[in-house]
């Protein structure tokens, strides 16, 4: 396990490599301009001369090692600096917007606790809700529960967060007015008040984006019941004369969880794609709002970093996935 | 595998003999689709919802384009029902928005859109998966190049490179075919170019169960050439998961336009598709919710129809199910 571990680590970082040079030779070969937003009345030299102060003067194959040096270099001794006071970074340049003019990373990390806020917040709430529906829906195959079920998560399916989520702000802030449409990302719990407005602002965009987990993970965990279900070792259960609630909560849940775990930590990437449009609809100012401005600002620095970042995680929770599967089903081997 | 030479035609059969009904597997697969309510309900919906947007402008010809500033911001006609003094009109059943432009006409000419990239990228997808996945799955020297460079498209972040390739390649294009067919050609391709991979892996696996079984081996000792031997006998056999994932994939398609549409990063804003509507709606929902309800109900319906008839079609193309 440990070698197939280390094995997929470091198969990983060719995975990353690529990865970013195709973000950035897209950001490279496209047409756009960071400069095409300046006024036109800049004279030209005055513009080559804006260009050059932000650093592209250089061909590509020298800013691409100079980016990669500065994500998985210069970065990191900067976190190591402020978390123990050292000084490895020796004022290294680092990544900088061509927006704000400030460090990509601080932007990122302003941003950051509202995202994962939210985010996580609605995963474990989608989470939570499927996995029961998947049970009863299994145990009860055909039933109403299923049926209704079933439907509920071909609606999660087919309907797109950003219906869902105007839906709900016009039903529950608009007519009926008790929910705020906007969240207000500068709100700070103190005391009872305050934590219900904090729960008030965070329900619809977490429902808005728990209703797409629930609709995929209900459907596996179901699939998964039904598979075990009709195995041998529940009718041996059975036959020892173990109760239901034992049989189907005990064994048979722990053995249906194995696939669906993997399908949880696989399914956490997308949800942060889900959350560019959830927070577009919400206004939080999370990532996906800042990547969206930066996009607008063609800020090259943010955007390659954000993407990045995002490929980063898709990347490793794959590895997690794979290697959780392998630790829950001991059947499993990869050597 | 049937190929000695004779086969009983429909018309070989005796008129006076019992009919010996000749059947193409292809009705038992409908017989079966048939008996799967969700999935009639929608094929049916999908079948109303096209000839709605494909011959509507016919019957309806108001231009979606057109301004109106007298009749602007008319509510639809049902909100007479329970409003006496809101401003509706016959004219305009289901009203117009604040430039006065027809929405009933806008959804029609917004549903073409829509569709339209729908299916075509969903065709391009499909189009990409199966020949990597066939390719992979019978050649053994490609297959481990190309299952790396699926599992490196896998993880890149779709929604945000599709973003990106958006903003940067909007103009250029815009500028070379002229804004509407550009725009087209770049949304077409970047949700085909992203979205052809699950499609590649189940091609791949059932390619690769295919080549062991015995009427691939009958079919290479008689010396068919390897190209002969996919299109008659390889493709012939994946079709029932290429259709399934065919559905799943005009599903995400029609999604992924509208989000790009909604994120204001798809069609220029004087050219509605559903998502551009429900985009240029939400601003001014809390007056007029029923402009943000239409396009955005015909978006959900949609995809839900599509994904009822991609689980139709998932039963009815199993043989094990089929005939239960």
């Amino acid at each position: 396990m440990l070698t197939y571990t280390i094995r997929r680590l470091l198969l990983s970082i060719p995975t990353l490599l690529f990865i970013a040079f195709v973000i950035f030779m897209l950001l490279e070969l496209a047409p756009g301009d960071p400069m095409s937003q300046m006024p036109l009345t800049i004279p030209p030299e005055v513009k080559e001369k804006m260009r050059l102060a932000l650093g592209l003067g250089e061909p590509w194959w020298v800013r691409f090692p100079l980016w990669l040096k500065q994500f998985f270099i210069v970065e990191p001794q900067y976190w190591i600096d402020s978390a123990f006071g050292t000084n490895f970074a020796d004022g290294a340049q680092r990544i900088i917007s061509f927006q704000s003019r400030s460090p990509v990373f601080d932007t990122i990390s302003e941003r950051l606790p509202q995202t994962l806020w939210v985010v996580g917040m609605s995963y474990v709430v989608g989470v939570a809700i499927a996995l029961p529906i998947g049970v009863i829906s299994a145990y009860r195959q055909y039933s109403v529960f299923d049926q209704a079920g079933t439907f509920v998560s071909m609606i999660g399916f087919s309907v797109p967060p950003f219906f869902s989520g105007v839906l709900l702000i016009v039903i529950f802030s608009v007519n009926l007015g008790w929910l705020p449409s906007i969240y207000d990302t500068t709100h700070v719990v103190v005391d009872w008040e305050t934590m219900k407005f904090q729960f008030q602002q965070m329900i619809m965009p977490v429902m808005v984006l728990a209703l797409q987990t629930t609709a995929q993970v209900s459907r596996y965990m179901r699939a998964s019941m039904l598979d075990n279900l009709g195995q041998d070792y529940v009718r041996t259960a059975r036959a020892k004369g173990m109760t239901e609630s034992v049989v189907v909560m005990r064994h048979v849940l722990r053995n249906s969880m194995i696939p669906v775990v993997t399908v949880i930590a696989l399914g956490i990437p997308s949800i942060f794609g889900g959350a560019i449009i959830t927070e577009q609809i919400f206004k939080v100012n999370g990532l996906g709002q800042l990547l969206i401005l930066a996009l607008q600002g063609s800020d090259i620095p943010m955007v390659m970093t954000i993407t990045f970042l995002l490929a980063v995680m898709i990347v490793m929770l794959n590895l997690v996935a794979d290697i959780l599967y392998g630790v829950l089903d001991p059947r499993i081997r990869y050597d | 595998m049937t190929d000695f030479g004779f086969q009983p035609k429909a018309s070989d059969v005796q008129p006076d003999q019992a009919p010996l009904k000749v059947r193409n597997q292809w009705w038992d697969v409908w017989d079966q689709f048939r008996s799967h309510k969700g999935a009639m309900a929608g094929l049916i919906f999908l079948v109303f919802i096209t000839l709605f947007c494909a011959l509507g402008p016919l019957v309806w010809d108001v231009d979606p384009g057109k301004l109106d500033i007298r009749n602007k911001d008319v509510r639809p006609i049902y909100v007479g029902i329970w409003d006496g003094d809101a401003k509706v009109s016959w004219a305009r059943p289901m009203g117009t928005d604040h430039l006065g432009r027809d929405i009933m006409s806008n959804i029609m000419q917004g549903g073409r859109i829509s569709l339209a990239v729908g299916w075509t990228a969903m065709i391009l997808a499909i189009l990409i998966g199966t020949f990597v996945g066939v390719m992979s799955g019978y050649f053994k020297r490609l297959d481990w190049a190309l299952m790396r460079f699926t599992d490196l498209v896998l993880s890149l972040p779709i929604l945000p490179l599709l973003l990106v390739m958006m903003l940067l390649f909007r103009d250029p294009l815009r500028a070379a075919f002229g804004p509407e067919t550009g725009i087209f050609m770049l949304i077409v391709a970047g949700i085909g170019i992203t979205s052809w991979m699950q499609t590649a892996r189940i091609v791949r696996g059932d390619v690769m169960a295919l080549k062991e079984r015995e009427f691939v081996l009958a079919a290479r000792s008689i010396g068919t050439p390897p190209r002969r031997m996919i299109t008659r006998h390889i493709l012939p056999n994946v079709l029932s998961p290429i259709m399934v994932s065919a559905t799943l994939g005009l599903a995400t398609a029609i999604i992924t336009e509208s989000a790009l549409s909604f994120l204001g990063l798809g069609f220029p804003s004087d050219f509605p598709t559903w998502g551009k509507i429900l985009f240029d709606s939400v601003d001014r929902m809390t007056a007029f919710p029923e402009r943000v309800l239409w396009p955005g109900l015909a978006i959900s319906l949609t995809v839900l129809a599509v994904n009822y008839i991609g689980d139709g079609l998932r039963d009815a193309l199993d043989p094990r199910i089929r005939g239960l």
